[in-house]
């Protein structure tokens, strides 16, 4: 479990952590459009040195980020598979067990699941690089022209916090109680698929009724502190963009023309 | 059962950048029938290490024996389900494990799922329940109306259920109430005696290490500091105060009475009422020298 990376922050002081967070929404938002954009080899080439680059530029370890990323590979190699039997375009290759594998099938699953592959890549960075608490304070001020609407939009980032800070406590908690049934002779591992879903009982119980307890205490402890919601509320930390954000920003802007440009 | 452990590390996520090293060659033997202490400060490595002891974590190096049971780096534990049978754990907060409808199928969880038959269950559960001073009349209730203290009762309850020879403790008395502790502590000797355990015992009270352990082991940094019976471990202050540990109360106050009068008492288990009988006699004997 421990080795699931998605939305797990990675702590260091790279180029990447420092940059403001709502930049990095904001390119990360724009990547997940653009990537649609790539039609052919030497654009979708651009786009991969580009994530890359930019990992790289975290100084996380490729080796750590790509096998956290390790329950996704399933789903890429899925997509490229599914692909490759269900497209006929192109010319036939070869065939396999009756099926026949076209060349269009082969570009179009290399195509699919290595957006697919950027897509997660990319997005994981932001997470990998920013604190859960920096995401929210960004998402937060992004939204703040909803407030116009009368949106709720800071109840909304407080619920996304709250939740956020009680990932980790809900996956411990889990941890140990699992733990503590193991001991108590449930084997979650091995055994027929109906004995594994009864297992998760002894598991779920203890959790709900911890989390409720939970919830509780901090409503409790939030309201002792005097929070009354986000009415003329100050901020901790500021968000400021500097120079730097706008510096990366602009090398995105760069990287994106460069994407039109190989397009054609 | 015997225990031994043979150069055993343990790094929790390695190869990666949250990569911990939680033991660090440990070696150490523990005799079947002994009642052993597991002191250290908070991360010193005692709850990975006691993880170690129904194989929960597998040590990235070194072997463990525990009975006929071997546990070591890289080799498939045979008969897993066996040693959880024979090694009850209670772990810190064990209330916290309770999900059943009612106490008597919270109690029976552990041995049903070990293939205990049902007739051996209902045998058991008065047993137990005696031993941890619980009403019979509470077996219908759901564990979730009682308070925390009778909560946890009926958790540990449901470890002796299992019959284990090794009872392993991690922190049985934390949030309890002092009589609560004590009575708890008091129930868990009685036990040791009683059925012939193994007790492994990891509290953060030297009180206790000292009053209920014939070993103690103390942790640091996952490494072992220092090893031997309580009497000799616990006088030696300078060392202890290195791994921010305190000297037991009697133990300092033995040593306090003995700067202040010239004496030379020694701490050999007594009970307050023996030790206070000691001081009278040795404070009377000096009375008529000073006549």
């Amino acid at each position: 479990m421990s080795s699931i990376i998605i939305g797990q922050y990675v702590p260091a002081n790279s180029v990447v952590h420092r940059l403001d967070p709502r930049a990095k929404i904001v390119m990360i938002f724009c990547f997940v459009v653009f990537v649609f954009f790539a039609n052919n080899t030497l654009s979708y080439a651009w786009l991969t040195v580009f994530a890359v680059a930019s990992a790289l530029l975290t100084q996380i370890p490729l080796r750590f980020i790509a096998k956290g990323l390790s329950p996704v590979w399933f789903l890429i190699i899925f997509t490229f598979i599914l692909h490759l039997f269900v497209t006929n375009e192109g010319t036939v290759l070869v065939e396999l067990f009756g099926f026949q594998i076209y060349s269009g099938a082969l570009i179009q699953g290399v195509a699919i699941s290595l957006r697919f592959f950027l897509l997660i890549l990319f997005t994981s960075l932001l997470t990998l690089t920013t604190t859960p608490i920096e995401i929210t304070d960004a998402i937060e001020t992004l939204l703040n022209p909803l407030k116009k609407i009368k949106f709720p939009v800071h109840e909304l980032a407080l619920m996304m916090s709250i939740s956020l800070r009680f990932i980790p406590t809900l996956m411990q908690e889990t941890e140990k109680i699992s733990k503590a049934q193991a001991s108590r002779g449930v084997d979650f591992r091995t055994g027929p698929l109906k004995d594994r879903i009864q297992a998760v009982v002894p598991l779920l119980v203890p959790l709900f009724v911890s989390a409720f307890k939970r919830a509780e205490e901090l409503a409790m402890a939030m309201e002792a502190r005097g929070y009354q919601g986000g009415e003329g509320r100050t901020r901790l930390r500021e968000l400021v963009i500097v120079k730097r954000d706008w510096l990366a920003m602009l090398a995105f802007a760069l990287v994106i023309a460069g994407l039109f440009f190989f397009r054609y | 059962m015997d225990i031994q452990f043979n150069e055993v590390s343990y790094t929790y996520q390695p190869n990666s950048p949250f990569s911990h090293q939680a033991l660090k060659n440990l070696s150490f033997s523990i005799k079947s029938g002994s009642y052993v202490a597991i002191v250290g400060h908070t991360g010193s490595g005692k709850s990975t290490l006691i993880q170690h002891l129904n194989g929960l974590l597998r040590p990235t190096a070194g072997a463990i024996k525990i009975g006929g049971f071997q546990h070591q780096a890289g080799a498939k534990t045979a008969n897993i389900k066996d040693l959880r049978r024979q090694v009850g754990v209670v772990f810190q907060y064990p209330e916290h494990q309770l999900f059943e409808e009612t106490i008597k199928k919270d109690i029976a969880f552990g041995p049903r799922n070990f293939g205990v038959s049902d007739e051996e269950i209902e045998r058991r559960i008065p047993d137990v329940l005696k031993a941890v001073n619980l009403s019979p009349d509470l077996l219908e209730r759901s564990p979730f109306d009682l308070s925390g203290g009778q909560m946890r009762r009926v958790a540990i309850a449901g470890v002796l259920a299992m019959d284990p020879k090794v009872l392993v403790l991690d922190e049985p008395t934390a949030g309890l109430d002092p009589r609560g502790q004590q009575e708890v502590m008091d129930m868990f000797l009685d036990l040791h005696k009683r059925k012939g355990l193994t007790t492994i015992l990891v509290t953060h009270s030297m009180e206790d290490a000292l009053k209920y352990a014939d070993h103690v082991i103390i942790l640091d940094h996952g490494e072992k500091y220092m090893e031997g019976k309580p009497s000799e471990i616990f006088v030696q202050n300078e060392a202890l105060q290195k791994v921010q540990l305190d000297v037991p109360e009697v133990i300092q106050f033995i040593q306090d009475f003995n700067e202040l009068f010239k004496q030379n008492l020694s701490y050999q288990g007594q009970t307050e009422q023996e030790l206070a009988e000691e001081i009278n006699k040795l404070l009377r004997k000096e009375e008529p020298t000073d006549e």
